[in-house]
């Protein structure tokens, strides 16, 4: 009784060959790809055309958000709340808000690009299958590969098998579920 | 190789070619790997390791002597009274902060200058930016009297009613000390997060998978994961830029803010984030020379790393000595006596060894860096961070003791000096640091594998196709 399949991964030596092998995948009309890789490649992101503008504008969310609350808190405190005559200061001392306003908004927008990334990312996750290719602990180290989901509309295993083949990997395998 | 101006944006994908003086050459991406990360993963501790530890370890418990009997008898233990209410906790305070900075520098600015030579050394300077900050936090903290009641510093509903006076640069430097603090936290584990998953694949032992998988988060290296990791890496460096050159700005605050001769200085914010630089890479130097010698890591924190390191030190270093002589000048020009008696009393007055000290520490010391062979000459540049490193002390010593010592009235001067429980309390401090550090060097990657990974001739694809 085999687990049900997740996908094919082929295994490269080097970077050059797995970003031409996504690049052709891709032309092929495969949509369900990914590529791991020890370190992050740049070309890599446009041969699979990846094109994700989502978490720039979290953090710019993030960061106004901060803004507001921090420039809120200080006026609802020093106007409203608790107002204290600090030397003849006025309650709303625009120029003193600043810092703690300035510092709200870099900590929103940090924790807004942090726990944004992961969330997109779908992060954190222990399991994936993934992990069950033979080998694949050597994504973190030295190996690259490119995996084709078996649920792609253009999946065929003995198909997508002889086409991975045909790229030139060290060696294609079954990804269970 | 000779780049004494900063690498243009083309130039750093060629400093990565074969014979790039940031990574000695014959490493491949498996080689590089397993040698980054045993360190953290081997079975044997280097002996130098544990002697380390144990002096980190036992000046750690000296610390905590200092602060137990602190909470029992109360800050009268200490040297500070009237006038000089300010000394040991603020002067050290303050120099922590700034060691911390030339972390945020290396991983942030850098970054965004796109240096390839910090991808070496960014990992633990971070890591010293973190412990800095941490020994820095505990002085206010202390030094507030109750320590216990410091939580009273954050703005949170209470029954009192009170709120905090967001007027002060006092309340200023805790949002902004707060903020960096957890910043820069997140800002290194993020970073290490593809290095854990590393570890995590390496690991032998069920702790080590357990510990490194758990802090992975199930990290695999995908593309698309790269692609919002790198956009993340780029904008916390963008907000940690700002947020560097703010925390010193607002520490500077709280004494330009205040009318005290020595203290009230336009110059203040630009010449502490200078110090701060100049401060803080003398304690990388301090760190990285002993650390690459005992584990060996001459090919990644190479002479290059030394010799640009020590530029930084010199340039920032000579900032610090236009503060110096701006702040001369403007007492002179401005004709204020109080001010004009500032600096006689500097050079003249009861503290005038410390200054003349501090004069030969940060001006005259580090001027041996212009010359290339004391650059490149390791045991040289330890002795001038270390000369760096007391000068800045002297620094703030000057600042925070010399003009409470003496203000504007001759009837309320009075003279300071640090009891032995703020000489314990300071040195407790560095061994706290010195603690930390070497917990993180023996189970974290000290130096960031991915990154060096990049910086590989076989790490480049050409844009053509084949």
């Amino acid at each position: 009784m085999t687990a049900p399949l997740y996908g094919l991964m082929a295994e490269f030596e080097n970077p050059q060959d797995l970003v031409e092998a996504a690049r052709r995948t891709r032309e092929a009309g495969y949509t369900k790809i990914d590529a791991y890789s020890p370190y992050p490649i740049e070309a890599l992101t446009e041969a699979l055309d990846i094109h994700d503008r989502k978490l720039p504008a979290v953090v710019l969310g993030g960061g106004l958000l901060g803004g507001l609350c921090g420039y809120a808190l200080c006026y609802w405190t020093s106007v409203m709340a608790y107002p204290l005559n600090v030397g003849g200061k006025p309650y709303h001392s625009a120029p003193a808000f600043i810092v703690p306003t300035f510092e709200t908004t870099i900590l929103f927008a940090a924790f807004a690009a942090v726990l944004g990334m992961l969330a997109l990312n779908g992060l954190p996750m222990p399991y994936h299958p993934v992990f069950n290719a033979p080998r694949f602990a050597l994504a973190s180290r030295d190996r690259f590969f490119l995996c084709i989901e078996a649920k792609d509309p253009k999946f065929d295993h003995d198909e997508t098998w002889a086409f991975l083949t045909k790229l030139g990997p060290r060696v294609v395998m079954d990804v269970e579920e | 190789m000779n780049d004494e101006t900063p690498a243009p944006l083309a130039e750093t994908a060629r400093a990565a070619r074969p014979g790039s003086p940031f990574l000695a050459p014959g490493y491949t991406f498996t080689t590089l790997t397993d040698k980054l990360a045993s360190i953290a993963l081997s079975r044997r501790t280097p002996k130098a390791w544990f002697f380390g530890a144990a002096v980190g370890f036992a000046l750690t418990m000296m610390l905590l002597f200092a602060v137990t009997w602190l909470l029992f008898r109360g800050i009268g233990i200490w040297g500070v009274n009237q006038p000089v209410g300010w000394g040991f906790e603020i002067v050290n305070f303050v120099w922590w902060i700034g060691i911390g900075h030339a972390g945020t520098l290396i991983s942030a600015i850098l970054l965004l200058l796109r240096q390839p030579w910090r991808n070496s050394i960014n990992r633990f300077a971070e890591a010293m930016t973190i412990f800095a900050v941490a020994c820095a936090g505990l002085y206010p903290a202390l030094h507030t009297g109750r320590p216990w009641l410091d939580y009273w510093l954050i703005p949170y509903p209470n029954t009192m009613g009170m709120w905090p006076n967001f007027r002060s640069p006092l309340i200023w430097d805790v949002f902004a000390v707060s903020t960096y603090a957890t910043v820069s936290a997140l800002f290194w584990y993020v970073g290490m997060i593809p290095d854990l998953a590393t570890l995590r694949d390496r690991a032998k032992k069920l702790w080590a998978k357990i510990l490194y998988g758990g802090l992975a988060m199930g990290w695999r290296g995908s593309a698309r994961h790269w692609h919002r990791y790198e956009t993340a890496s780029l904008l916390l460096a963008g907000l940690a830029t700002p947020l560097v050159l703010s925390v010193h700005t607002v520490v500077s605050f709280d004494f330009a803010a205040g009318i005290v001769p020595g203290w009230h200085a336009t110059i203040f914010p630009p010449y502490f984030v200078a110090g701060a630089i100049y401060a803080g890479f003398a304690m990388v130097l301090t760190l990285a020379i002993p650390l690459r010698k005992i584990y060996g890591l001459q090919d990644f924190i190479t002479l290059k790393h030394m010799d640009n390191m020590a530029k930084i030190l010199l340039a920032t270093g000579l900032i610090v000595g236009y503060g110096y002589v701006v702040e001369a000048f403007m007492a002179f020009y401005s004709g204020n006596t109080y001010e004009r008696f500032m600096i006689w009393n500097r050079l003249h007055g009861p503290y005038k060894h410390m200054y003349w000290a501090l004069l030969f520490c940060n001006l005259v010391g580090p001027q041996a860096l212009w010359f290339r062979k004391v650059r490149r000459n390791v045991p040289a540049l330890f002795v001038v961070a270390m000369i760096v490193s007391v000068g800045m002390w002297l620094e703030r010593y000057i600042i925070v003791v010399v003009s409470l010592s003496r203000d504007f009235l001759p009837s309320s001067w009075g003279l300071y000096s640090g009891t032995i429980f703020d000489w314990m309390t300071y040195i407790g401090s560095i061994g706290l640091f010195i603690a930390l550090l070497f917990l993180f060097i023996r189970i974290l990657p000290m130096i960031s594998i991915f990154e060096m990974r990049a910086l590989l001739p076989e790490a480049k694809v050409s844009e053509e196709e084949p």
